[in-house]
């Protein structure tokens, strides 16, 4: 009996002592680290979840090894605070080694990475933050979410397009939000409209209601509206209790207002809302419905919204990077062989711009409508290859 | 009460009396030396660690700014982060645009200048009771975090200042990737810092402040000016919460709206519950342990580690820091037993304030 004991101790030692052995020999050469850091807690914390479950899932469908190299996936927290996702960075680069920085939940986080990719020369791929500027601050800086003004701009010119002559302009007073009031007013100017007036709120007062009667009192066609994504629901309810929606006027704005993720439990009044967006779970192609189909059963249900369908693309990249650059690792390949990648993404074709490292995707404007019982942005018209339009306004 | 046992039982000699205690107290104890020394030899053991040990160098400096009002003035705060934040901001402008280019020059400026805000606001902090003053502090720190809002021009907004370039210690030590000097850095000003504070805490100002904390209707009637003591301890404490928000904005050459969030304050008073207050190791233990819980949980379960800080938190209030104290004690009473401890015990300063590390 002892003995057959002590043999079972052997087994499991020896074991051991060969896992270990191979982790170390596959640490030592042939593996490629993936430093994911996303806001997993705090105010932003759905980004940072749908970007983890796409980027495991990614890893699920399509294995852990890419051009002989086993790839690890590191997710950090950072709160999206920007000096813990600088001091997380720098640990992520000199302790674990990492061939590739990821995620970025907020364009602070993000900035404050650049200078340390582009010492390193570590490829930052950002799947979340959205300012024009961030790719012009490093050269190892690749996009796969998107800009603000690749969805504002297009929305500016369906709604002048589409009978919307006079608008009043809502926006959470921060970056994003005054990135979003500028580039609409530009835009929509320049096409005709003309923007009545233009309102800034609290980031953490989500109290809408004087706004809105400031904005209803002006009598405008439509109002545009730019809220960070949890703060939707709440906008769009207000707006319906004020009966805004009864006297004509339309919502229009970029999809952050109507995210996947909450959109189901706005509850009604959001039907009819029209925003422009790169992506929504209805977008009707078969890579999508295996996209979403498979999401929802790795994750409870979960529906993926713009930043998981950012996530999963940014791993796209850097698996396709690393095939490309055939087995190299260090960053000037890989950036290299992310300039110009095109691929058939969930919300349909995109690709990585060469100039500017930025992605170059289709926008869908959509209408919230109820399909089986549950809400869905439904995409009923199409912009195509839309660029960065500040950048592309620049090199012009 | 402090005060007056101290009178009672010393009548002949008060003064005497009260200089050797301050004297005997002032001595540094075996459990001290070795603390800093252990914390010193850190840069050669741990030189992977250095980044988080960093940041855990910049939140014990900005808890014992938070010590030193709380646990021996009596003021409790939300506001911190309004010193941390104005002086972070200073230190990366002032790098920015060359104006000061030497960071140790820069560094103390920094602190001057949060200090100098500490004594601004000093007089609004004497109004009022406890609840008054968490809310009038937190408002100073929202208040500026807005204003640097609202000049995004200036300060970078929400995305944060960008392009600060923070020239090399002495001309030589430039900031590395790898933190070893921003951590040689932070480590050698929280010790300068920490030594001020403990001549400060153990001088007879430090004494009236306590006789302050404990009755200041009492400490009034023995001729302890106390509106000005209070005044000079808030603004002394502005100024080394200003050095750590100085500190973090030099080491990580980055400084956003963040450093004057809530939570940066409520976090402090997180550690100083974790480690005690009143006896200036508090901050720098609560620190350690706060910064490596979360940095363990946190790779463990990057979602949902907040919960297990959460419930290493209310177990900690659940068993009573004081009971731990007492373990501590224990431990420190065999010690002295074996005699390495030379402290005279004879006199002791009321039974409220905890005695030694």
């Amino acid at each position: 009996m002892k003995i057959a004991v002590k043999r079972r101790y052997f087994v499991a030692a020896a074991c051991a002592a060969m896992a270990f052995a191979a982790a170390g020999g596959a640490r030592a050469q042939d593996s490629v680290k993936i430093g994911f850091i996303l806001p997993m807690t705090g105010q932003q914390q759905s980004t940072g979840k749908q970007i983890a479950a796409a980027a495991k899932l990614f890893m699920a469908q399509h294995g852990d090894t890419v051009a002989g190299k086993k790839v690890e996936l590191i997710i950090k927290d950072d709160g999206a605070v920007p000096d813990n996702t600088k001091r997380i960075a720098q640990d992520l680069i000199v302790n674990e080694k990492v061939t590739f920085l990821a995620g970025f939940g907020v364009t602070p986080a993000a900035l404050a990475v650049a200078p340390l990719a582009t010492e390193s020369k570590t490829p930052e791929i950002v799947t979340a933050a959205g300012t024009s500027i961030i790719t012009e601050k490093s050269p190892y800086i690749a996009r796969t979410s998107f800009t603000l003004a690749q969805s504002v701009v297009p929305m500016a010119d369906w709604a002048a397009q589409n009978g919307v002559k006079k608008v009043v302009s809502m926006v959470s007073d921060y970056g994003p939000g005054i990135d979003s009031e500028n580039s609409f007013k530009a835009e929509f100017a320049k096409q005709g409209g003309q923007v009545l007036d233009a309102i800034r709120f609290p980031l953490t007062a989500p109290d809408f209601a004087p706004f809105l009667q400031r904005a209803a009192d002006q009598k405008p066609d439509a109002i545009f509206v730019f809220v960070p994504s949890g703060q939707g629901g709440v906008f769009i309810k207000q707006f319906v209790e004020r009966g805004l929606d009864k006297a004509g006027i339309k919502i229009i704005g970029p999809g952050d207002v109507t995210d996947d993720d909450l959109l189901n439990g706005m509850g009604d009044a959001v039907l009819g809302t029209i925003t422009a967006h790169i992506y929504s779970a209805d977008h009707d192609s078969p890579t999508n419905k295996a996209f979403v189909a498979a999401f929802k059963k790795a994750n409870d249900g979960l529906r993926p919204n713009f930043m998981a369908v950012s996530g999963y693309d940014g791993m796209h990249l850097m698996y396709e990077s690393l095939q490309k650059a055939g087995g190299k690792t260090d960053g000037d390949s890989l950036i290299a062989a992310a300039k110009g990648m095109a691929w058939e993404s969930p919300r349909g074709p995109i690709s990585i711009d060469p100039d500017t490292r930025d992605i170059v995707q289709n926008v869908y404007i959509r209408k919230v409508e109820k399909k089986n019982g549950e809400l869905y942005n439904v995409e009923f018209a199409t912009f195509p290859a839309v660029k960065d339009p500040i950048k592309a306004a620049e090199a012009k | 009460m402090t005060v007056n046992t101290l009178n009672a039982k010393n009548l002949a000699a008060p003064a005497a009396n009260v200089s050797a205690y301050l004297k005997s107290r002032a001595r540094w104890s075996p459990f001290e030396i070795a603390f800093w020394v252990f914390a010193f030899a850190t840069i050669w053991l741990f030189p992977g660690k250095h980044l988080i040990l960093k940041d855990t160098a910049i939140l014990a400096l900005f808890a014992l700014s938070l010590d030193l009002i709380l646990g021996y003035a009596g003021i409790i705060s939300l506001g911190q982060a309004a010193f941390f934040g104005l002086a972070g901001y200073f230190a990366g402008l002032v790098a920015k645009y060359g104006i000061v280019n030497e960071p140790v020059v820069a560094l103390v400026l920094s602190g001057v200048v949060a200090a100098a805000l500490g004594f601004a606001t000093s007089f609004l902090v004497l109004r009022g009771s406890d609840l008054t003053r968490l809310m009038v502090t937190l408002g100073v720190s929202l208040m500026l975090g807005e204003v640097a809002n609202r000049y995004s021009n200036i300060t970078g907004g929400a995305d944060g200042l960008q392009g600060v370039d923070i020239e090399p210690l002495f001309g030589r030590f430039r900031f590395d990737l790898y933190g070893h000097n921003g951590y040689v850095y932070c480590l050698s000003v929280l010790f300068v810092c920490f030594v001020i504070v403990r001549r400060i805490v153990y001088s007879p100002f430090g004494l009236s402040l306590r006789a302050v904390k404990g009755n200041p209707l009492r400490a009034a009637a023995i001729g302890i000016p106390v509106k000005w003591r209070l005044v000079a301890i808030y603004t002394v404490s502005a100024g080394i919460a200003g050095i750590a928000g100085a500190l973090l904005t030099q080491t990580t050459a980055f400084c956003s709206l963040d450093v004057f969030s809530l939570e940066r304050s409520a976090d402090l008073l997180l550690v100083l519950i974790i480690g005690g207050t009143g006896y200036l190791y508090g901050g720098l233990i609560g620190a350690v342990i706060y910064k490596f819980l979360q940095d363990w949980i946190a790779n463990l379960t990057p979602q949902y580690w907040q919960f297990w800080i959460g419930l290493v938190l209310v177990v900690l209030v659940l068993i009573g820091r004081d009971r731990m104290r007492n373990w501590i004690g224990t431990v420190r009473g065999a010690v002295a037993g074996v005699g390495v401890r030379l402290l005279p015990r004879s006199i002791t300063l009321g039974g409220a304030a905890p005695d030694g590390p």
